[in-house]
């Protein structure tokens, strides 16, 4: 699964994107397997109320969200375009 | 990205370039439906947050992800008004004070329609288009945060 991460999450992250195996079922999961690999994960998701998610390019409003069979999950704050 | 959903013209472009008002009004063509274009400019200010002036605002996007979020608004503000044609330019790079960044340009065959469906575009791309804008300063940089009353001027609509 390709896992993205934009703006400071990038930054605390340290790359724009990567690609893992996961095991996690829905997005909640996903967060909680990320932060038990690293501890940069666990700094970039410290406030997730500030985070949004997108499940294949589409935002979405509850991280129990399935990741099943999705090829792309990325991460960011809230958005500042305009 | 180009649609044609109805009988609406839908464009959205994500580019570095800037792009020429008068041409992107012209591009719309001679349609005998259409009897008022509106469009909006944004542009890069200085905040003047900060006691040093802003040297350059660097905007980061999710390619893909970003022109189909802004489909979605200008389908949306489809639904709500009779519109004939929805252009939409955002850049991304990095800009200085001056510089045009968003570019929303509706037309439809009455006024109100193409005021209301551009306001309504920029208010919800604001917000839902996967952009963000870092402040570059002399000696330092961050991270525009997003406004609560940007969010809450959705509720509006």
């Amino acid at each position: 699964m390709k896992i993205l991460y934009f703006s400071w999450l990038r930054e605390k992250i340290g790359v724009p994107f990567e690609e893992l195996e996961v095991q996690s079922e829905n997005v909640h999961d996903l967060i909680k397997e990320l932060i038990r690999t690293d501890q940069k994960y666990a700094l970039a998701f410290e406030d997730i109320k500030s985070i949004r998610v997108a499940v294949d390019q589409k935002l979405i409003q509850n991280l129990n969200v399935s990741i099943k069979n999705v090829k792309e999950v990325a991460f960011f704050p809230p958005m500042t375009g305009g | 990205m180009n649609k044609k959903i109805n009988n609406c013209f839908i464009s959205v472009n994500i580019q570095k370039d800037d792009f020429d008002v008068n041409a992107e009004i012209k591009s719309i063509g001679t349609r005998k439906i259409i009897g008022g274009i509106a469009n909006f400019i944004g542009v890069v200010r200085d905040t003047q947050k900060e006691k040093e002036e802003l040297v350059s605002l660097e905007l980061e996007h999710y390619p893909g992800m970003t022109e189909k979020a802004i489909i979605t608004i200008c389908r949306d503000a489809q639904k709500r008004w009779e519109i004939n044609f929805v252009k939409v330019i955002h850049r991304v790079g990095n800009l200085k004070i001056g510089d045009n960044i968003v570019l929303v340009i509706t037309a439809s065959a009455h006024r109100k329609e193409s005021f209301k469906s551009a306001e309504f575009i920029m208010d919800f791309l604001k917000s839902r288009a996967p952009i963000w804008k870092k402040e570059h300063y002399k000696t330092h940089s961050s991270w525009v945060q997003s406004k609560e009353e940007d969010e809450l001027s959705l509720k509006d609509w």
